[in-house]
């Protein structure tokens, strides 16, 4: 295959996967009859910037944006603190029932969230965090894939660093923080990044746990927006539609020099 | 050498770093496991519980929704498992010798993975729109009949065909548009993986296969892809798994209509749990899903595992 096909394939490949975007950008600015023509044209004849202030405006994005960066805040830190706890002890600490341990956290990856959403709920009414920050943020501070990256990452650190620090005096904790934390610093990116996305992107668990519309996060806001003004005026949904997913692009944008397919890949050989 | 001391001082630290982890998902992902299996003995009825030990499960077996959802799962998994993989894989083998563009392009295939499945189904809504969405634009300018695309319940053959196949045979459209979605969506995230593994194939090894006259076909299936198997069945593992509890793509885009073309068992089991409040049934069927998953993943790796080419 010579150079020009590969680069004309991907191209072409790459031109599918972003379509869908630029097409949104398009629609987005567009005045509402255009948008509702049957056309091939992706651009707007006139560009229509109105629009972003009135879909901003018409779906509450101020406060959802401040829950939703709170929110996701607060489990990227969790996520990170847990799973970088708990995979150093998987990877090197030897102790009875460590692998019957890491198999059960493999598995809570392969429980559907939907199934054990009426038992959370109920446990949440339980706790009396119906309605609460806590209920969107600590269900969501350890999961299993995260675990399972960070483990990978540790045992992919030389042996005699652990040993030089153990005959030198240094503690687990220690050594964790100072030394195998920064070592494995792309994987925490990643791990932080999958964290962050995760939270941004989720709409069943906080429909569940809160009904103030005070608490709501930018997804609900773009179902609402969706089902109500939207849903007559597509140009302006696809404009909500372009203000949620701005954040994501730019977050992935700035944490791209340490998102590297090693992070991933590495955990995922085997 | 560890002394008694040393060790019961590992003992101690590996309790203090897992147990805010292993607190977390026992509390939130193992016990109402276990407490969904408690329910779903008990039927749930005009607000009284009674127990009726394994009636949940023949109910289940006697429904014919129940068996249509599992259907529409099964179609779905097998149409985007494999296509998600092959698709990856290919993108992944042509950007690994380039060097211009690369981490553009690369960039642009991971783009969907990142973006909320709520934000880009309301895209594709749109673009498929019957009235005036871009799919039916397009067809228009080929010449070819618009189509109800996501509102299709008809199956894919008997459109393709133009009538010959039966309506009722194979995947429906509807359900086909959800399985692009979810390909365009996750591709990024196989891409990703499989560009890492690749970049740690031995270029010595290929060099040599060249050598003794290997062809370029025979350099990709004997030398190149046999290195990366492992992480092929990872990410078909991991695939199927996504696969069999897909919820939010059909949840945004579809709503499980139309017909119940596209209600898989996820939003089967969602449904009965929140619209009918038949909790202990939902619940019954929600054990079965996961004992599925079990023994498919476990057939996976008995199957699929042992051909699978490991280093040393």
């Amino acid at each position: 295959m010579t150079r020009f096909i590969r680069y004309v394939l991907l191209v072409v490949g790459a031109a599918v996967m972003i379509y869908p975007f630029v097409w949104m950008t398009g629609a987005a600015f567009k005045t509402f009859s255009e948008a509702t023509r049957r056309s091939l044209r992706l651009f707007p004849v006139h560009w229509q910037w109105q629009n972003l202030a009135d879909t901003w405006d018409g779906a509450k994005f101020d406060l959802f944006f401040v829950n939703t960066f709170w929110v996701a805040g607060w489990v990227t830190l969790g996520v990170v603190c847990t799973s970088l706890m708990a995979g150093y002890a998987f990877a090197r600490i030897s102790f009875p029932g460590r692998s019957i341990l890491f198999i059960i956290v493999l598995a809570t990856m392969m429980v559907p969230f939907e199934i054990i959403l009426i038992p959370n709920y109920r446990l949440i009414l339980e706790l009396g965090w119906y309605n609460t920050y806590k209920a969107l943020i600590v269900p969501w501070c350890a999961n299993g894939f995260s675990i399972f990256l960070v483990r990978q990452a540790m045992r992919g650190i030389p042996a005699d660093y652990f040993d030089a620090a153990r005959l030198d005096g240094c503690g687990h904790f220690r050594f964790l923080l100072l030394v195998a934390a920064p070592m494995i610093k792309p994987t925490l990116v990643t791990v932080a990044l999958f964290a962050f996305l995760g939270t941004y992107n989720s709409l069943m668990w906080p429909l569940v746990v809160t009904s103030d519309e005070r608490l709501r996060m930018v997804q609900y806001g773009l179902v609402v927006f969706a089902g109500g003004e939207g849903a007559q005026r597509f140009n302006l949904l696809m404009c909500a539609a372009a203000i949620v997913i701005t954040p994501t692009v730019i977050l992935y944008f700035a944490a791209q020099r340490y998102f590297q397919d090693s992070a991933l890949g590495a955990g995922l050989k085997g | 050498m560890w002394t008694p001391i040393k060790r019961h001082r590992d003992l101690w630290s590996a309790l203090v770093l897992l147990s805010p982890a292993l607190t977390l998902l026992g509390v939130f992902g193992v016990a109402p496991m276990v407490y969904a299996i408690y329910l779903s003995v008990y039927r749930f009825r005009y607000g009284t519980i009674s127990f009726t030990g394994a009636g949940n499960y023949q109910r289940a077996f006697e429904d014919a929704d129940f068996w249509a959802s599992v259907e529409v799962t099964a179609y779905y998994t097998f149409l985007v498992v494999p296509a998600t993989l092959l698709l990856s894989l290919a993108a992944a083998m042509l950007l690994r010798p380039i060097g211009r563009g690369r981490g553009a392009l690369r960039t642009a295939y991971f783009l969907p993975y990142i973006t909320s499945i709520v934000a880009a189904a309301t895209v594709w809504r749109v673009i498929l729109n019957p009235q005036f969405g871009m799919a039916n634009a397009l067809l228009e300018v080929v010449g070819l009949p618009a189509q109800a695309w996501l509102l299709e319940p008809r199956g894919m053959l008997h459109i393709i065909s133009g009538g010959r196949v039966p309506f009722e045979w194979g995947p429906s459209m509807s359900l086909c548009c959800v399985v692009l979605f979810e390909i365009w969506h996750s591709a990024g995230f196989m891409i990703v993986v499989l560009i890492a593994a690749l970049a740690n194939v031995p270029r010595e090894m290929e060099d040599a296969a060249r050598i003794d006259g290997a062809g370029r076909w025979q350099l990709v299936w004997n030398v190149t892809v046999p290195m990366v198997t492992p992480t092929l069945f990872l990410l078909a593992v991991v695939g199927v798994i996504g696969a069999f509890q897909a919820f939010n793509s059909f949840y945004a885009l579809t709503g499980g209509v139309p017909d119940t073309a596209t209600r898989n068992l996820t939003m089967y089991i969602y449904a009965m749990f929140y619209e009918n409040q038949q909790i202990g049934y939902g619940a019954a069927m929600a054990s079965v899903l996961a004992l599925a998953l079990g023994g498919l993943t476990l057939a996976q790796w008995r199957l699929l595992g042992r051909r699978v080419y490991y280093e040393s």
